[in-house]
């Protein structure tokens, strides 16, 4: 049934569904509705988790490792600064092959300190070893939510689910909301797995010291099925689509356009749908359009899964095209766009179109249609520097 | 006294130094548990010895993570252990002193807050021994580290040792002790009896490290004794937070007795004045547990 609802308030519910039975949170700017949310369902016996306040990130992201090897489904969610002090227990959660799932929701990082979104945080820690889902809106956020439990468990990797702060964290939205029974039918109970979780009756070593003959073995076996996880995404993808009759997709990339575009703009999160209103591919007529945007418009790449890079999807959509801008709400300083270096690296030998990366929206600054207007105008010019664009 | 057979709990062929207190007091832990019990350990010496892949010494369920996180960890297992209908295994989560004194204290304190049914112990032998023999927040003043090394303008750590049992109690933990390793049926006892509290317990071992101290490695006995007889390391009890039982030191033995085996006090037994902060310690800590009665 569709309801209006607050982005936060979406995701609880849709968590308090999948059933968890530890729940482990540290407050900070915009993750707390989410949070504040679950600690009150509980409050009121509305549901069964565990719920548990720490006095840091460091030690919610401790607990919720520790339940998940304690053989339980488990959440967080943070932001920022409280992602970057859960660093440390995020690589290891990762190197331990626990199905922890948490939501980030995405906000700016300190200094100056900025409560405000961008994409910096999440970005940051792409090397840990986590499977990285971006949400456009609320909708896609809370599906993508269900969807994690269900590849974390088949993959045995953990899964983060990036939603940008404020713009959709704090944003009511006409909501599909699923029902317990919807989301039990596609989620069934926690399945334990011999020697993956803490039995007494069956003492195992976790968390183990690997000297120089096994480390880098076990290290390439993370990175081979994070790789692997990407058939386990679009497999859940479909069968999520079918059941909850979402539009179809694969789940790693999703292409907005006619497929002929000779500019497009590459991008993931909230910022999509701002790049969609501006160019309006679904309302205007393409010969409309692109007699003011070019000879053959503007399509957009929508990353949805940004580790592990959907490489072949990037591919397949961008061989094509003349002009290609990626729209990065981070930076590696001192590089570019954290987004446009790994689509560069994807493409390599793949095009001869130019690339070039576009920073908009740092610290929430305004993502308005002039910015949109001026990255298309850009592109097709023959400078590739790192732009930084201001409305 | 009679020791109790080998449990198989914790095996021979880990991989800890010749005479290491530490691995003998982990003996005498696990000997006084059942199989129902989950360690979950602080990174340090115990986990390099103990966890090598494919080679683990623990027959117990065992847990690693990371250097400030024990204390976290165990709260997340415990809370699913239960989740998950299980009522009696017990969690129980240690580390050195540097994971318990230093860079886990917000997290242990997190946990001792939250009133979570898990036993911490610390092995204390008051440095970084794993990483080198660094000053932790348990060194002793004047104590000779590699970061705390004498020279012509020092003599030594400069700092006081850090009173964890006053902190532990702080928090109102209803069982806080400490032992050495130089005494298996106190070890065992006081194990027991923490696990037998509700709400979280706190044990303190005093395990001398053979390369750490510099001493021979025949001495870690006679060491852990040493330190108890002088003064330097009470061994206490705390049931409500109030103190119980102590072992009693009327007849106090020279603090030189215990420092001179050790090279990381060698530098002050020429030193009357740097020696006196020693003794003043030892005093102290008589004085203010009425060890001699």
């Amino acid at each position: 049934m569709k309801k209006i609802l607050e982005g936060s308030r979406a995701i609880a519910l849709t968590i308090k569904m999948c059933r968890p039975k530890v729940i482990s949170a540290y407050p900070i700017t915009p993750q707390t509705h989410i949070v504040e949310d679950l600690a009150k369902f509980k409050a009121d016996d509305d549901a069964d988790y565990d719920f548990i306040n720490t006095e840091s990130e460091f030690a919610a992201a401790s607990v919720v490792l520790g339940g998940a090897i304690g053989g339980v489904r488990v959440y967080t969610a943070t932001s920022s600064q409280g992602l970057f002090l859960m660093t440390e227990v995020i690589f290891n959660i990762a190197g331990q092959r626990m199905p922890v799932v948490m939501t980030c929701a995405n906000r700016a990082i300190s200094a100056p300190i900025n409560i405000w979104n961008d994409q910096q945080d999440a970005v940051t820690i792409r090397d840990s070893g986590w499977i990285m889902l971006y949400a456009e809106n609320n909708q896609e956020a809370i599906d993508l939510h269900i969807q994690a439990y269900k590849i974390a468990e088949a993959t045995h990797l953990p899964v983060m689910i990036n939603v940008d702060g404020f713009v959709l964290t704090h944003t009511y939205e006409n909501i599909d909301l699923p029902d317990q029974k919807q989301v039990d039918a596609f989620l069934p109970a926690y399945k334990l797995i011999k020697d993956f979780y803490i039995d007494p009756q069956n003492p195992r070593t976790f968390g183990y010291f690997a000297t120089p003959t096994t480390y880098m073995e076990q290290r390439q076996e993370l990175h081979d099925d994070l790789i692997k996880s990407q058939i386990v995404i679009s497999q859940t993808a479909k069968k999520f689509e079918q059941q909850f009759k979402r539009p179809q997709s694969d789940g790693l990339v999703e292409y907005i356009g006619k497929g002929n575009e000779d500019v497009i703009l590459v991008a993931m999160g909230s910022v999509v749908g701002t790049i969609k209103e501006v160019i309006k591919l679904k309302s205007l007529p393409r010969a409309t359009s692109s007699k003011a945007r070019g000879s053959r418009g503007v399509g957009i790449l929508k990353i949805k899964t940004f580790r592990p890079f959907p490489d072949s999807g990037v591919i397949k959509y961008l061989k094509r095209a003349k002009y290609i801008g990626v729209v990065d709400k981070s930076i590696s300083l001192g590089t570019e766009g954290i987004l446009a270096t790994d689509i560069k690296r994807a493409l390599v030998g793949q095009t001869k179109a130019k690339i070039q990366s576009f920073i908009v929206g740092l610290g929430g600054k305004d993502i308005t249609p002039s910015v949109i207007e001026q990255i298309i105008k850009d592109v097709k010019t023959k400078n590739t520097d790192v732009k930084f664009v201001y409305p | 006294m009679t020791d109790k057979p080998h449990n198989n709990l914790f095996t021979p062929g880990h991989t800890a130094c010749a005479g290491c207190g530490q691995a003998l007091a982990i003996q005498h832990v696990t000997k006084a548990l059942d199989k129902d019990v989950v360690v979950v350990n602080a990174t340090g010496c115990s986990e390099v010895y103990s966890s090598k892949y494919g080679e683990s010494a623990w027959g117990l369920p065992w847990v690693h993570s990371l250097f400030e996180n024990a204390a976290a960890v165990a709260t997340g297992v415990l809370a699913a252990l239960r989740a998950r209908g299980d009522a009696t295994t017990k969690v129980v989560a240690q580390g050195g002193d540097g994971a318990t004194f230093d860079i886990g204290i917000g997290l242990l304190s997190g946990m001792w807050e939250r009133g979570d049914n898990i036993l911490y112990i610390c092995y204390d032998n008051e440095a970084y021994m794993n990483t080198g023999v660094q000053a932790s927040g348990a060194t002793l003043t004047n104590t000779n580290t590699t970061t705390t090394p004498p020279g012509k303008a020092s003599t030594g750590n400069t700092k006081i040792k850090k009173d964890m049992l006053a902190i532990a109690l702080a928090h109102g933990l209803k069982y806080v002790a400490t032992a050495t390793s130089a005494y298996p049926q106190d070890i065992q006892n006081k194990v027991k009896k923490a696990l037998a509290t509700p709400g979280p317990s706190y044990l303190q071992i005093l395990t001398p490290c053979v390369p750490g101290w510099g001493y021979e490695p025949n001495l870690t006995i006679e060491l852990a004794k040493l330190a108890v007889q002088t003064g330097l390391y009470p061994i206490v009890e705390f049931e409500n937070g109030v103190l119980t039982n102590k072992m009693k030191v009327p007849a106090p033995r020279p603090i030189e007795e215990y420092l001179k085996p050790q090279k990381r006090f060698k530098h002050l037994l020429d030193n009357e004045k740097e020696l006196a902060i020693i003794r003043q310690i030892a005093q102290n800590n008589i004085k203010k547990y009425e060890l001699g009665k």
